[in-house]
């Protein structure tokens, strides 16, 4: 049944990943095999992406549909099933922005390839992040951006980790339609990606050390 | 009107409208959309030509008289703070109303009409609209929510309707709206003014209407980006529904062009571009209903500007489909060449000058992208030049290299 949950979430058949998903709880299964199934479906998900079988549609479906799966289940359990994640990405919209498709992409394609990713949402405020960066100590701090001012409010979230003594802590990568990397160097993170792929192979190189 | 300035006039008109036809002009027209860089040029905050009509106007002549569009905007672009204030629109954020005096207004995107309301806005959309969209977008108008049901005006409902509108409540919100409604007869009394003073220098009005494509009226202004996008794979049948009603209202939108002297009707497209819709989902719920309103604006003498703000690549041979010569289409982002040889004969063709470029480029890179732009696809008419999106900052002499280079190097 596990292999008919991962199915019908790859598939986008919402109804009945939700029906797969609450029978298979109610039969006593572990947490960790429905978490596993949203893994693996998630993977399947961000590849048809990638090769562009799936556009928006589909994965707004299937991120909602997992988030009401992930619903279902206690959130003790969801704990005590959690792997240990390659490392832990807070991810957000910088202040003044309120664009979060690309960024919930870029989230979505994270988690699907065994990242930990905390999404602050939008026009989050530099205080925000430094607050956030403090409480739950990520490896990477993952920034979009889509305005031109997304530029400043990016540096201003950069400086004040540094004032606040963090800024050595994270990681931080850049992302967003107008960002290149003449943005990166003029708000001081650490690399740009154009897409969530490159989101994703950015995370891996910070969390192998590179 | 001087004798010089009406000849300028009916040259700048008719070089836009030959481009257009496919034919060729005595040279590339230049007509660009300019939002903020009007004012930061004239040192008007944006706040101020927001709210002073007057100086809206004094800064968009100062633009027009040192540029010398061949049509122009003028303050349309600028929109009108004092409604906005009267009738605390929501979905907007602004100078002075979250923003600083000098910032562009945003869009603040949400769901102003659920899932589950669909069938209502099917049934009625003018009371669905008046009902539920009017309040939740204007904290003055709350109390439309129990607006009378017009529908229900006929034999004695009039009572019903009548007592409805004289609770007081609802008279405070329609001393609102009449409020609102003198400060927009005012704004628009300017807008006419402005027209007329540059007619009278020379300049076509770049506008004659606005419209929307019917995918976007449901999803930019209902739905929303997440809302619609969900809605086509959780609820297909319905959103082609609400995609069709939308459809001819899109047309009476835009038909407020027929009849004008340069009939220009702007619609700007966004949830069909690359990236958003698979082609199949394009070809279902996207084109056949804008195709439906470029047609119905064709057929009566109405210009469709199409101004593509992402990537239509992937579009173009849908594109390809409208009737030759009659339409305008905008790309941001697009190989120019590939869209020439694709619309060539078909469609007038109009921007990719990356619009970052007037920020951060010389006058120099300006004018290696126009003379490239100009030789790849305008070399035989059917080009209009203009920049890849909306400009708001830019470097003055960036500008004018933008403006002086097509004068000089688009002549035919
Ligand atoms: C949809 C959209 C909107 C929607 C947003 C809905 C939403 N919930 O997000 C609405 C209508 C609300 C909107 C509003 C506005 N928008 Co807008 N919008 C767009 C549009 C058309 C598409 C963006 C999108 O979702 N693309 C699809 C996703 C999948 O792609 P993406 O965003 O590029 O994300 C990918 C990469 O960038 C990357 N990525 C993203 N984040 C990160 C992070 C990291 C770390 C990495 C590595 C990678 C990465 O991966 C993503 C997936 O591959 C773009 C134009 C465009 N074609 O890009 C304009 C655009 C971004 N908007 C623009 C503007 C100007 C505005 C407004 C100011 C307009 C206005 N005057 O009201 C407001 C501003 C609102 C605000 N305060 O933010 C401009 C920005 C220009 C600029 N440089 O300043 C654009 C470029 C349009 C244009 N051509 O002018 N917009």
């Amino acid at each position: 049944m596990k292999d008919l949950l991962v199915q019908a979430i790859a598939d986008i058949q919402e109804d009945e990943a939700l029906t797969l998903a609450a029978r298979l709880l109610d039969a006593g299964a572990p947490a960790k095999t429905i978490l596993d199934a949203c893994r693996e479906a998630m993977c399947i998900v961000g590849d048809r992406y990638e090769r562009r079988e799936y556009f928006l549609p589909e994965l707004v479906v299937s991120g909602e549909t997992l988030k009401r799966i992930a619903a279902l289940i206690r959130p003790e359990a969801r704990e005590a099933a959690a792997t240990e994640p390659l490392a832990r990405i807070l991810i957000g919209t910088v202040a003044g922005d309120i664009h979060d498709i690309g960024k919930e992409i870029v989230a979505f394609m994270l988690a699907a390839n065994e990242f930990e990713v905390r999404d602050l949402g939008v026009d989050v405020s530099a205080s925000r992040f430094v607050q956030e960066v403090k409480e739950a100590r990520p490896d990477i701090l993952a920034l979009s951006g889509f305005l031109t001012l997304a530029y400043d409010s990016m540096k201003e979230t950069v400086a004040a980790l540094s004032t606040a003594g963090l800024r050595d802590q994270v990681k931080i990568m850049i992302g967003g339609a107008p960002m290149d990397d003449g943005v990166r160097d003029y708000v001081g993170a650490d690399a740009y990606g154009p897409d969530a792929m490159a989101a994703v192979r950015i995370a891996r190189r910070f969390a192998g050390g590179g | 009107m001087d004798e010089q300035a009406e000849v300028l006039y009916r040259e700048r008109k008719q070089r836009i409208l030959d481009a257009v036809a496919l034919r060729k002009p005595d040279r590339v027209p230049i007509v660009s959309p300019f939002q903020l860089f009007p004012y930061t040029y004239a040192g008007v905050p944006f706040r101020e030509a927001m709210y002073d009509y007057a100086k809206a106007r004094e800064a968009c002549h100062k633009f027009v008289d040192d540029f010398q569009p061949d049509a122009d905007f003028g303050p349309v672009l600028a929109y009108a703070g004092k409604p906005m204030d009267t009738l605390g629109l929501k979905w907007f954020r602004w100078a002075g109303h979250g923003l600083p005096e000098h910032a562009m207004y945003q869009f603040v995107e949400g769901e102003y009409m659920t899932a589950g309301e669909y069938d209502e806005f099917l049934y009625d959309p003018s009371h669905f609209l008046a009902s539920k969209w009017l309040p939740r977008s204007f904290g003055a108008l709350a109390a439309f929510s129990d607006f009378p049901a017009m529908r229900r005006m006929m034999w004695f409902g009039w009572t019903g309707l009548l007592a409805g509108l004289a609770r007081p409540e609802m008279r405070q919100a329609l001393a609102a709206a009449l409020q609102a409604g003198e400060e927009l007869a005012e704004w628009f009394a300017s807008l006419a003014r402005y027209a007329a003073e540059i007619k009278a220098k020379g300049f076509p009005q770049a506008y004659a209407g606005f419209s929307w494509t019917p995918f976007d009226l449901v999803g930019d202004t209902l739905r929303g980006t997440r809302g619609i996008m969900g809605d086509v794979i959780r609820r297909p049948e319905k959103l082609l529904q609400a995609v069709e009603k939308a459809t001819p209202i899109a047309i009476e939108y835009g038909l407020s062009a027929a009849g004008a002297d340069l009939p220009l009707c702007w619609i700007w497209p966004h949830k069909g571009s690359a990236g958003f819709l698979s082609d199949r989902q394009y070809a279902r719920f996207y084109w056949p209903f804008l195709r439906e309103v470029i047609e119905a604006l064709v057929a009566r003498g109405v210009i469709p500007v199409i101004y593509f703000e992402g990537d239509e690549t992937p579009r173009l041979k849908h594109l390809a489909e409208v009737p030759p010569g009659k339409v305008w289409f905008h790309f941001a982002t697009m190989d120019m060449a590939r869209a020439k040889e694709v619309l060539g004969g078909i469609a007038c063709i109009s921007g990719n000058l990356p619009s970052h470029l007037l920020l951060t480029g010389t006058p120099e890179d300006v004018r290696r992208c126009c003379r490239s732009l100009i030789d790849t696809c305008g070399r035989d008419g059917g080009y209009i030049m203009d920049t890849s999106v909306m400009v708001d900052e830019a470097k003055p002499e960036n500008v004018r290299a933008l403006f002086d280079f097509t004068r000089e190097y688009g002549v035919y």
